[in-house]
C-alpha cells in the first residue's frame, strides 16, 4: 500500500467531512508566521509583526491600505489651522468592542499614551506637542515645527478606549524593568474589524469578527474567525500547509517556493517589500580599522566606492542568491516610499574592467584589504548575499573578509561605528523620503548613519524637507538630496526585497508590501 | 548518613552558583537586546536610557549580585522579547516539557529493554542483527532530520499526525495537560518518538551488553546445570542483575531530556521550556535566558545528588569506605 494510495483516502475522507458539514459553516483562516506578535498592546513595541496584529483588533486615524495607501480611517477628513495645527474630524458611530462609543477623549489619551516614556511609538510622533479635544468628535494636534507627513505619521498609532485603559490600570505601556505583567499585554479592546477572543503568546491566537465594525460597509469581509499559531521551524510550516493544516503561510522559504506552487490546491503572492538591503562604507574616518592601508582611508575617494558598485553584480545575486525573488536597486529605497523615481533606481552599469580602471585611478591598483559585518540572521539570504559581494569585489582585488553574525551583535556594530563596511536593510514606516535621510543621510556621531558621511549643506535642506508644507517644493528638495546620494555613492545598493506569501486556493488575500495582513480585504473561493 | 547528605547539598548550591555565574558571563556575548526592544526610530538617548533603567550598563558583578538577590525571593524579572513575568512563563511552559519528557522516557525504556534482552539472550539471530542495525539510525540521524521525516511522512504524506503543536491541552489547576483529549494524543505521538529514539538506542545497547556480560558469568551455568527453565534464567537471574546501570542511565538521561528537548520543540513548535529558550537566546531576552539556565541546573544538581543518596542506600561499601577514610 503506497502513501499516495493512503493519501488518497485520506483525501477523500476530508472531503466527505468537509461536504457534511453544515451550509453556514464559519469562514476560518488558519494561518502561521515565523514569530508571534511581541506584545497586545499596540505602543510597546514599534515591530512590524506587531503592528500588523494590533491592526486587527485597533483601529488607527489613518490607514494604509492594501496598495499602502494612506486612506481616511478613524478620522474622516483633516484642516490645517495652521502651519503647525492639524485639525481632524473624527468617524461617528464608531464603537469599541465593549460596546462604548469612540470619541475625542480617547484620541488624545491614546496619542499621549504612545507619547508616554515607555511608550516605543514616541520616537515617530515626538513633533507632537499637544492634542486638544475640541467638540465629542473633532481634535487638534499641534505640533513643535510644521509637518507635513503628520497623516502618515499617524499609520500605526492605535486608537485604545481611555475607560477600559483606566479600568485596567494599563494606561502606560509595559515597563520591562518592572515586575507585573500590565492587562494589556495579553488583553486587547478596539474598535478593530476583529475581536480578540484566546491569546496564548507563541502558541496560539484567536481572533473572530466583529460584527458592529464601522467599516464593514465599506469592507464587508466574510472572515468569521482567524486562528494564528507562530511555527519557528521553515520545514514545518511549509509542512503544515502542504498537509492541509494551514490554509496561509506568511513567510515560506525561498528554496520551497517551487513545491508550494507545483502542489494542487496552493498558489503564491509576492510583492516589492517596503525595505531595501544595500552596504554602508565608513567614508568619514581617516583610517579604517580593518584595512591594511593605513595612514588613509581608501573609502574616503568616491572612485574607489564607485568601483565597488560597478564590480558587484546584482543581477547574479538575485538569480543565485536570492532564486529570482529580488528587484534590482539603484536607490536605497523602494517603489511605494515618497520620492522614489525610475530615474533614480537605474543603476549604475555592472563592469568590472571599469570598476579597476577607477581603482588604479585612485591609487588602489593592487586593490586593498577591508571586513566585511554582516548579519546572518535578519534579512533573506542575508549572509549568502554578503558572501557573494566578497567573491565580486575580490575580482577588483578589494580581498574582503566576511564577518556574518547575528543581528543583536551587529547592529550595535553600526550604531557605535564599529564597522568599516557593513548590511543594512532598511523600511520606511512612514512611506516618505524624509524618514530615510534623517536616519541614513544626516549626518550623525551615533545612530544608524554608519557611514561617515556629513554634509552641511544637505543636513539642511533635509532639515527644511521635514518642515516645509510646500510639496512641490518639498518634492524638488527630496530629488536634490537623492541625486547627491548617487553622485556621492554614500551607499551600495543592492536589491529591494521581494516578500511572498503562500495560500490555499480556496483564499485570497491580496499581498501588501508591509508584509502585515489585511484580512478585511480577503476573498473566499467557493 | 545525615552529614553525607548536608556535604552533597552544599557542592549542589556550590554548583549553582558557578553555573549561573558562568551563564550571566556568556550573556555579554549574546549582543544587545535593546535593539530588539525598541524600534529603529529610538534615538541613540532613549537605547541608552532603556539600557540604564533594564540595569544594564551597570558593572558585571552589580547585575550578577542582582540577580542572585531577586532569584532568591524568586522574583526572575520580565522577559524583555513577550514582557510577562519569566516566572509565570516558565510554570506555564513546564507542563508542556514535562509531558513530553514522560511520554517519550516510557517508550525509550518500554522498547529499548525488551529489545535489548533479546538481542542480548540471541545475538546472533538475523532479528538482532536488524534491530541493531536499526538503532544506528537513532544514534546517527540529527534529531531534527528525524523529526521532519516522520512530519513529512505522517503529515504530508498520510495526513493523519498534526504537524506542529500540542493539540488541545487542558487545565488541571496550574497544570495543562494534553493526555485528556484525542488531538493532544495525537500531537504527542511525532515529537515523543523524536526524543524518544536516541535515548532508546542507548537502552537498547547498554542492556544488550550487559546481558551478554551476565550470560557469560558462573552463577548462569550453574543455573543452567541446576536445569532450570530458561526463561527463569534470562530474567529471574540475568535481567535483574543488568538493571542497576540501567536505573542510573535512565535516570540522568531523565535530566538531559528536559534541558535539551530543545530542537525537537523547535521542530514541532512544541510549547515547551526549551523552545522558549531558543528564542530568548534569538532576542538576547537575559531575564528568560538566565531563569532557564538556573532551572536547569537545579534539575541536573537535584537527580545528581538523588542518585548520590541512592548509592550510599544501596550500595553498602560506599559506606564502609566512608569510616574506614575517616580513620573510624
Amino acid at each position: 500500500m503506497s502513501i499516495k494510495f493512503l493519501s488518497k483516502i485520506s483525501f477523500a475522507f476530508v472531503t466527505v467531512a468537509l461536504t457534511a458539514s453544515p451550509v453556514f459553516a464559519e469562514n476560518v483562516i488558519r494561518w502561521a508566521s515565523q514569530g508571534d506578535a511581541l506584545t497586545s498592546d499596540p505602543h510597546a513595541a514599534n515591530e512590524s509583526p506587531t503592528h500588523s496584529a494590533s491592526r486587527k483588533v485597533y483601529d488607527v486615524l489613518y490607514y494604509n491600505d492594501k496598495d499602502m495607501k494612506m486612506t481616511p480611517w478613524l478620522a474622516t477628513g483633516h484642516k490645517l489651522v495652521n502651519a503647525k495645527t492639524w485639525e481632524f474630524s473624527l468617524r461617528k458611530g464608531v464603537k469599541f468592542h465593549d460596546g462604548s462609543n469612540f470619541t475625542a477623549d480617547d484620541v488624545k489619551f491614546s496619542i499621549e499614551r504612545a507619547l508616554s516614556p515607555t511608550s516605543d511609538l514616541k520616537g515617530d510622533i515626538s513633533s507632537i506637542q499637544e492634542v486638544k479635544v475640541i467638540n465629542s468628535h473633532t481634535v487638534q494636534i499641534i505640533t513643535k515645527e510644521p509637518n507635513p507627513i503628520m497623516r502618515n505619521q499617524l499609520t500605526n498609532v492605535f486608537m485604545m478606549s481611555k475607560a477600559w485603559s483606566e479600568k485596567h490600570k494599563v494606561t502606560q505601556p509595559q515597563d520591562r524593568a518592572g515586575k507585573q505583567e500590565t492587562y494589556a499585554v495579553r488583553h486587547a479592546m478596539g474598535t478593530g474589524p476583529f475581536k480578540l477572543e484566546l491569546r496564548e503568546p507563541d502558541v496560539k491566537t484567536i481572533l473572530v469578527k466583529n460584527n458592529n465594525w464601522w467599516g464593514l460597509k465599506t469592507y464587508p469581509h466574510q472572515v468569521d474567525k482567524i486562528i494564528y499559531t507562530p511555527i519557528a521551524n521553515q520545514a514545518t510550516r511549509v509542512a503544515a500547509l502542504l498537509s492541509g493544516e494551514l490554509d496561509f503561510i506568511l513567510d515560506p522559504p525561498l528554496q520551497d517556493l517551487d513545491r508550494i506552487k507545483n502542489t494542487a490546491g496552493l498558489h503564491l503572492e509576492q510583492t516589492a517589500q517596503v525595505r531595501t538591503i544595500f552596504l554602508g562604507m565608513n567614508q568619514g574616518v581617516k583610517e579604517l580599522l580593518t584595512s591594511n592601508v593605513k595612514g588613509k582611508n581608501p573609502l574616503s575617494d568616491q572612485r574607489v566606492r564607485q568601483a565597488m558598485y560597478q564590480a558587484i553584480n546584482v543581477e547574479a545575486i538575485k538569480k543565485k542568491v536570492m532564486r529570482g525573488y529580488a528587484v534590482p536597486a539603484g536607490l536605497i529605497t523602494p517603489p511605494a516610499v515618497h520620492g522614489y523615481t525610475e530615474a533614480l533606481n537605474k543603476r549604475r552599469p555592472y563592469d568590472v574592467s571599469a570598476a579597476k580602471k577607477l581603482l588604479t585611478e585612485a591609487g588602489y591598483p593592487s586593490g586593498f584589504s577591508i571586513q566585511l559585518d554582516c548579519p546572518n540572521n535578519r534579512y533573506i539570504n542575508d549572509e549568502g548575499i554578503c558572501q557573494a559581494v566578497v567573491g565580486m569585489l575580490g575580482k577588483i582585488g578589494i580581498k574582503v573578509n566576511l564577518s556574518a553574525i547575528p543581528k543583536t551583535l551587529h547592529f550595535p556594530k553600526i550604531k557605535n561605528r564599529e564597522t568599516d563596511f557593513y548590511m543594512l536593510g532598511w523600511g520606511v514606516s512612514s512611506l516618505d523620503s524624509h524618514y530615510v535621510f534623517n536616519y541614513l543621510v544626516k549626518g550623525a556621531d551615533k545612530g544608524w548613519n554608519g557611514t561617515g558621511f556629513a554634509d552641511a549643506d544637505i543636513d539642511a535642506t533635509i532639515l527644511e524637507i521635514g518642515k516645509e508644507v510646500d510639496f512641490p517644493k518639498r518634492d524638488k528638495m527630496i530629488a536634490k538630496v537623492w541625486q547627491k546620494l548617487r553622485d556621492n555613492v554614500n551607499y551600495l545598493p543592492i536589491h529591494h526585497q521581494v516578500i511572498v506569501w503562500a495560500m490555499s486556493d480556496k483564499l485570497d488575500i491580496p499581498i501588501v508590501a508591509d508584509d502585515g495582513v489585511r484580512f478585511i480585504y480577503t476573498k473566499f473561493k467557493k | 548518613m545525615i552529614a553525607y547528605i548536608i556535604q552533597r547539598a552544599f557542592q549542589a548550591l556550590a554548583v549553582m552558583i558557578v553555573v549561573s555565574l558562568v551563564s550571566f558571563m556568556l550573556f555579554n556575548f549574546v549582543g544587545d537586546p535593546v535593539d530588539n526592544m525598541v524600534g529603529q526610530e529610538a534615538t541613540y538617548e532613549e537605547r541608552v536610557a532603556m539600557r540604564d533603567n533594564l540595569g544594564l550598563n551597570d558593572p558585571f558583578l552589580v547585575q550578577f549580585a542582582r540577580f542572585v538577590g531577586n532569584a532568591v525571593k524568586g522574583e526572575f524579572g520580565i522577559s524583555y522579547r513577550i514582557q510577562r513575568p519569566v516566572a509565570d512563563l516558565i510554570a506555564e511552559r513546564m507542563p508542556a516539557t514535562l509531558e513530553l519528557v514522560i511520554a517519550s522516557a516510557f517508550l525509550s525504556v518500554l522498547l529499548g529493554i525488551p529489545m535489548g534482552v533479546y538481542t542480548g539472550i540471541r545475538p546472533n539471530s538475523w532479528l538482532s542483527r536488524s534491530i541493531l542495525v536499526g538503532s544506528l539510525v537513532g544514534v546517527t540521524l540529527p534529531t531534527f532530520v528525524i523529526g521532519i521525516l516522520l512530519i513529512y511522512i505522517f503529515s504530508v504524506g498520510l495526513g493523519v499526525l498534526p504537524s506542529f503543536g500540542r493539540g488541545e491541552a487542558v487545565q488541571l489547576g496550574w497544570w495543562s495537560t494534553g493526555f485528556l483529549t484525542v488531538t493532544g494524543w495525537k500531537a504527542i505521538i511525532m515529537p515523543s518518538v523524536t526524543l524518544a529514539l536516541f535515548q532508546m538506542t542507548i537502552i537498547l545497547r547498554l542492556v544488550r551488553s550487559e546481558m551478554l556480560e551476565v550470560m557469560r558469568t558462573d552463577y548462569i551455568k550453574f543455573a543452567r546445570a541446576r536445569g532450570l527453565p530458561n526463561q527463569i534464567i534470562n530474567f529471574g537471574h540475568a535481567f535483574k542483575n543488568t538493571l542497576v546501570p540501567v536505573i542510573t542511565i535512565v535516570g540522568l538521561n531523565l535530566g538531559s531530556l528536559i534541558a535539551f528537548s530543545i530542537i525537537t520543540e523547535t521542530v514541532f513548535q512544541w510549547p515547551g521550556m526549551g523552545f522558549l529558550f531558543i528564542q530568548a537566546v534569538g532576542f538576547a531576552d537575559i531575564p528568560v535566558m538566565a531563569a532557564y539556565l538556573v532551572m536547569v541546573a537545579v534539575v541536573f544538581v537535584s537527580i545528581n545528588l538523588f542518585v548520590d543518596i541512592l548509592y550510599f542506600v544501596v550500595d553498602p561499601r560506599l559506606r564502609a569506605d566512608k569510616t574506614v577514610a575517616a580513620g573510624n
